[in-house]
């Protein structure tokens, strides 16, 4: 085995393997607060497609770098006259496609091949492991900085390159959790029934392991804001001048001597969104599993 | 012992060798000609195929491929298509930069987590505990490259304590270097800091709850002896195997860092390498740091079973 085998390599907390459905379920503060900023970002994000406070990408330089409140731009405009709020309202648009797609894609094939190494064992389960060791060694940047090279920087190269460095997480949770499902009687019963490994797996296996993947893409789409962001920050995601969150702090790299205040807002909605999603993860963590919320 | 570190061994290898093929498959076979990419669409295939020629790709795949590991193996990088400079040189001269920027951060991030992961978990759902996991928690959701440019704009720029960005070469200056590493490391440790901490404080919960530790409590010993005698070398263990895992994070760390500050390092060299085209400088650069982060994970699961006997038989 290697280091990598013995850890969930995101979570300090050990996953719950089976769902214990039958304690009492507790909503926790941490539930409430994350799902309550989610919910925030993904209406900010929808309302953004129908309405902003003024055209996110109308240039007026004579109205540029001004503060909060002026002239009805609540947190001012940037170095070219962008209202900010604007610019963050479609910014989070940006920023949910591209978690939603990367961690789709980590789910897609992380799930099966988890599922695979957990039902197979031997040397299917040793081949897909190592496999996603050697991907692992691809931080999602050098993945992202790869692709731009060969596609040229942009949103999908860093929805695909993210998505493809969270694989090996995802099938290492998904094996994890399913190793202990696969032990159960009722698997027996339905192996002895002539059901195929396919059809165990998706029909007894994922669901009692929902839960858990529930939990680590939510994780995971905390991560993958992180990672959108730095890499819109570079130039290698989304390109202006289409709003980003990262993006726009590029150009407040240039005039923060002049106004330090941009580089504040997209920062913050940055961290919040993370805080958001985390704090749903633990959240629901929490809820599906109270004796792992007891012991933590 | 030996079988397991040679059945290790060549597990490195085959990841290497998976390795360079994906990164090479993903430069050579994804759509796109490197030529036309570099001379761009306006060029006339004539100028396209002698760029083909020159820079040897009209060859078969295998050739190509083979040519470059090669070189690879035997410390030669190639030339890079865009400055004909040579790569192996640059890359040499690059790490002077990074890798002491990424030891300083990691070495920060260890410094801060230990005393405090531990803090927090001797004081288990107290007021500390607490205040540790809300600032931990706000630690993990700070984008790095944020926090460093909040540092540039207040401690640099308002404050003029330290450089804002920029690196004078160690052989110009030893202090003046040290110095403008100081925000990048601090703004990467931010970040490592606060994921460690909480790896740090679940370790040491894990093994508060083990039967030894009851036993040394039922011999007598208090919950902070017991700790102190019997808790924390265990807890170490996870410890040191997250802190070989944080390496890869820590990289791609620094290669967004060393932007914001304009260092003169590995990162801030693949992302201009990006914006030149500069493909064979992208494809040694990105096989150099996953063979770096390779290595790393091989020493740490030697270092991981010599430490911990029981890992071997699994």
């Amino acid at each position: 085995m290697t280091i990598t085998d013995s850890f969930d390599l995101t979570e300090p907390e050990e996953a719950p393997a089976v769902d214990s459905g039958g304690e009492r379920r507790r909503v926790g503060a941490n539930l409430i607060v994350g799902a309550a900023i989610v919910l925030t970002i993904v209406a900010t994000a929808l309302l953004s497609f129908l309405w902003t406070p003024f055209d996110p990408t109308r240039v007026e330089v004579p109205d540029r770098l001004k503060g909060m409140g002026w002239e009805g731009h609540l947190l001012g405009t940037d170095q070219v006259g962008h209202d900010i709020l604007s610019q963050l309202m479609v910014g989070a648009r940006n920023t949910l496609f591209v978690g939603i797609l990367a961690v789709g894609i980590a789910l897609v094939v992380g799930v099966p091949l988890g599922g695979l190494a957990a039902a197979r064992r031997g040397w299917v389960e040793e081949s897909v492991m190592r496999l996603s060791d050697v991907i692992y060694a691809f931080p999602a940047i050098l993945l992202a900085i790869l692709l731009s090279a060969a596609r040229g920087p942009g949103i999908s190269s860093a929805m695909i390159a993210i998505g493809v460095a969270y694989i090996p997480i995802v099938a290492r949770v998904t094996r994890g959790a399913s190793l202990a499902v696969f032990q159960t009687d009722y698997i027996r019963a339905a192996y002895s029934y002539g059901r195929g490994r396919t059809y165990v797996f998706v029909r007894h296996v994922l669901p009692n392991i929902s839960s858990v993947l529930i939990v680590q893409a939510t994780v995971l789409f905390a991560l993958a804001i992180l990672a959108e962001a730095a890499l819109s920050y570079l130039g290698l995601g989304v390109q202006p001048p289409a709003p980003s969150w990262g993006g726009s702090l590029v150009a407040a790299q240039t005039f923060f001597r002049i106004k330090a205040s941009l580089a504040f807002f997209p920062g913050l909605a940055i961290a919040i969104s993370v805080v958001g999603f985390n704090l749903l993860g633990d959240g629901i963590r929490d809820f599906l599993d109270p004796k792992l919320a007891e012991k933590t | 012992m030996a079988s397991y570190i040679i059945r290790r061994f060549a597990i490195f290898v085959a990841s290497l060798f998976l390795a360079s093929v994906a990164v090479f498959w993903v430069l050579a076979v994804l759509p796109g000609d490197p030529a036309t990419r570099i001379l761009g669409t306006q060029a006339t295939p004539e100028n396209v195929e002698r760029l083909r020629h020159e820079l040897g790709i009209d060859r078969p795949l295998t050739t190509q491929y083979a040519d470059w590991v090669w070189g690879t193996v035997t410390g030669d990088l190639g030339t890079s298509y865009v400055t004909q400079d040579e790569i192996t040189p640059q890359i040499r001269q690059r790490l002077k930069v990074t890798l002491p920027l990424a030891i300083a951060a990691m070495f920060l991030a260890t410094a801060v987590a230990i005393p405090v992961g531990v803090y927090a978990a001797s004081n288990h759902r107290q007021a500390g505990d607490t205040a540790v996991s809300i600032l931990s928690q706000l630690g993990i959701s700070i984008p790095a490259f944020w926090a460093g440019l909040l540092l540039t704009t207040y401690v640099a720029v308002k404050w003029g304590i330290l450089p804002a960005g920029g690196f004078p070469g160690w052989g110009d200056s030893v202090v003046d270097s040290l110095r403008s590493l100081v925000l990048p490391a601090v703004s990467l440790a931010l970040v490592q800091g606060a994921i460690l901490t909480r790896y740090v404080r679940s370790a040491v919960l894990a093994v508060m709850r083990e039967d030894y530790i009851r036993t040394a409590r039922a011999k007598g010993l208090t919950r902070r002896s017991a700790l102190w005698r019997h808790g924390l070398r265990n807890a170490a263990i996870p410890v040191i195997t997250i802190l070989g895992l944080q390496l890869a994070a820590l990289i791609a760390g620094t290669v967004v860092i060393e932007n914001v500050f304009v260092l003169p390092g590995l990162g801030r060299m693949l992302v201009q390498a990006i914006d030149r085209r500069d493909l064979l400088l992208v494809q040694s650069t990105t096989l150099v740091i996953t063979a770096v982060i390779l290595v790393v994970n091989l020493l740490v699961d030697l270092a991981y079973n010599v430490v911990d006997p029981r890992l071997r038989t699994r």
